[in-house]
């Protein structure tokens, strides 16, 4: 199974800010480089980018979730 | 007034619990799961549990933090600085459960967090703003307003904040290009297109007034503090008094603050935040309607203890001293130390703390949530330590910052400490002569 993981330990968040849409969603094709969400670390917002190409096959945290650093945060499936 | 609840976690929680016990309060602690470790817990008479880790699902979570209070038999709620400090919505629902909030009226909450508001009261109160215009619609409208306010000017997004929607103008000529474009930037960034000019001010320090201010209508300060040692916004060390201050100044800077908070019916502390150009006229940006983290400085320097001056406000006693009472004696530095790393552009970095040795002797103080062995978690901010160092004049108190630098031991995460010890030894820091943008200057590639 290929996964992105956490690279540091926070808060998760999907979306840019509260109301703004989701930066990708279930089924969703994402290329390596793109920003798929956000980790809130002792008030700073650090982006999560994808390592590799895929489609977002499901998100395993939700948003508003503590994540740990290693912890998948999303399952890919095929391109 | 019997027993506080102290809605806030760390160093500003230890502090509130110290405070509220040497007057012979009792107090409640809450804590979040990272938190059930706390100092402030362990030092606290009773703790409750009150969510998640995450702020929002625990110490921003006001109806828990009432259900902690209401069952604990409390009767006043202490909010230390950020979190529920400064939300209206949370200190009503206090005072709706008939909870004392320590800090002033809701009414006055929600007005000096509403900039033009605030703005308002400032001018009522012959307090100088910084100039600007009122929104102007086109470029002829917008050259009339710069000739009153002054090149060079910011165009400012009025739906804009924290710093964004705002650009630099020199002269008319950039002004009649530069403001179209602002506004379609507004346009598309907040959805309204509203735009103002207001005074671009270089080199400016930040000054902030402590006052304190009683039911009876009593308003006194404990002098200035100089926080212009900031990055991206963030105050790294403040100084009180303000370095080679002018008398007329002090005085004048002071004594606006006071009319400030006279004016808006203030209770409580509070801290009033000024601009002060290098010519040496100041104005207001805005009120803080809390303790603050800086606030042990002002004590060092005045004897003051302003959490118990708060805890006395709240329950109803006159502030402890008049004004001819309070005068400044030496100087004091607070030098926060945070779990940032220096080398990498100052990323907060959680982690555990393995060891803590904290400096010590005259006219050192250290605030602090931590002991050795805890685990600086990432839901919070970044501080893990303030060391307020202070003597009779302020070469003895950089000294002793200097001392008790060399004296503190952090390991398990990268820290502050050495970006301070190369501050302290700055020439510009040792004349006193920074300003707000100064340490972005100088560490150009930390942003």
């Amino acid at each position: 199974m290929t996964t992105i993981k956490a690279q540091m330990p926070g808060v998760f968040y999907r979306r840019p800010a509260p109301e703004k849409p989701a930066y990708v969603d279930d089924g969703d094709k994402i290329s390596e480089g793109q920003t798929i969400a956000l980790i809130e670390v002792m008030k700073t917002f650090n982006e999560v980018k994808a390592g590799e190409s895929g489609t977002v096959a499901e998100f395993l945290v939700e948003d508003g979730d503590e994540v740990d650093v290693g912890q998948d945060i999303v399952r890919l499936g095929e391109v | 007034m019997r027993r506080i609840l102290v809605a806030n976690r760390g160093e500003i929680a230890v502090r509130i619990i110290r405070a509220a016990h040497a007057a012979g309060l009792e107090t409640v602690a809450v804590y979040s799961d990272a938190d059930a470790q706390g100092r402030w817990v362990q030092l606290a008479d009773t703790a409750v549990h009150i969510g998640k880790s995450a702020a929002a699902k625990s110490y921003l979570n006001s109806a828990a933090l009432v259900e902690a209070a209401v069952s604990t038999g409390a009767d006043a709620v202490h909010p230390g600085y950020g979190f529920l400090s400064e939300r209206p919505g949370a200190a009503k629902e206090f005072a709706d459960a008939g909870l004392t909030f320590i800090g002033p009226a809701v009414s006055t909450i929600e007005m000096m967090g509403d900039k033009a508001a605030a703005r308002d009261a400032a001018k009522r109160a012959g307090v100088p703003v910084v100039p600007g215009s009122g929104p102007v619609g086109d470029v002829d409208e917008a050259l009339a307003a710069a000739e009153d306010v002054g090149y060079p000017v910011l165009v400012k997004a009025a739906a804009g904040g924290g710093g964004r929607g705002i650009r630099p103008v020199a002269s008319r000529e950039e002004l009649t290009e530069v403001l179209p474009a602002a506004q379609a930037e507004a346009r598309s960034a907040f959805s309204d297109d509203t735009v103002y000019l207001e005074r671009a001010i270089d080199g400016a320090r930040h000054i902030e007034v402590q006052v304190l201010a009683d039911h009876a209508g009593n308003v006194v300060h404990t002098f200035e503090r100089d926080c212009s040692v900031q990055r991206r916004r963030q105050k790294l060390i403040e100084e009180a008094p303000a370095p080679g201050l002018a008398a007329g100044t002090r005085a004048s800077i002071n004594e606006a603050a006071v009319r400030l908070a006279r004016q808006v019916g203030y209770v409580g502390a509070g801290t009033v935040e000024f601009l002060l150009t290098p010519s040496g006229e100041f104005f207001f940006i805005e009120m803080n309607t809390r303790i603050q983290v800086e606030h042990p400085i002002s004590e060092a320097i005045t004897g003051v203890d302003l959490v118990s001056e708060q805890l006395r406000i709240a329950a109803g006693e006159p502030v402890s001293f008049s004004q001819d009472e309070v005068q400044i004696r030496g100087a004091a530095v607070e030098l926060r130390i945070n779990a940032e790393d220096p080398d990498n552009r100052f990323q907060p970095s959680p982690g555990d703390l393995s060891r803590l040795d904290l400096p010590g002797g005259p006219g050192v103080r250290v605030d602090t949530g931590f002991v050795a062995g805890d685990r600086i978690s990432p839901f919070y901010d970044s501080m893990i330590a303030k060391l307020i160092c202070s003597g009779p004049d302020r070469d003895t108190a950089l000294a002793r910052g200097r001392q008790a630098l060399s004296e503190l031991r952090v390991d398990g995460v990268p820290t502050t400490v050495s970006m301070h010890r190369r501050l302290l030894d700055e020439p510009d820091f040792r004349a006193g002569a920074v300003h707000t943008k100064w340490l972005e200057e100088l560490l150009p590639d930390s942003t």
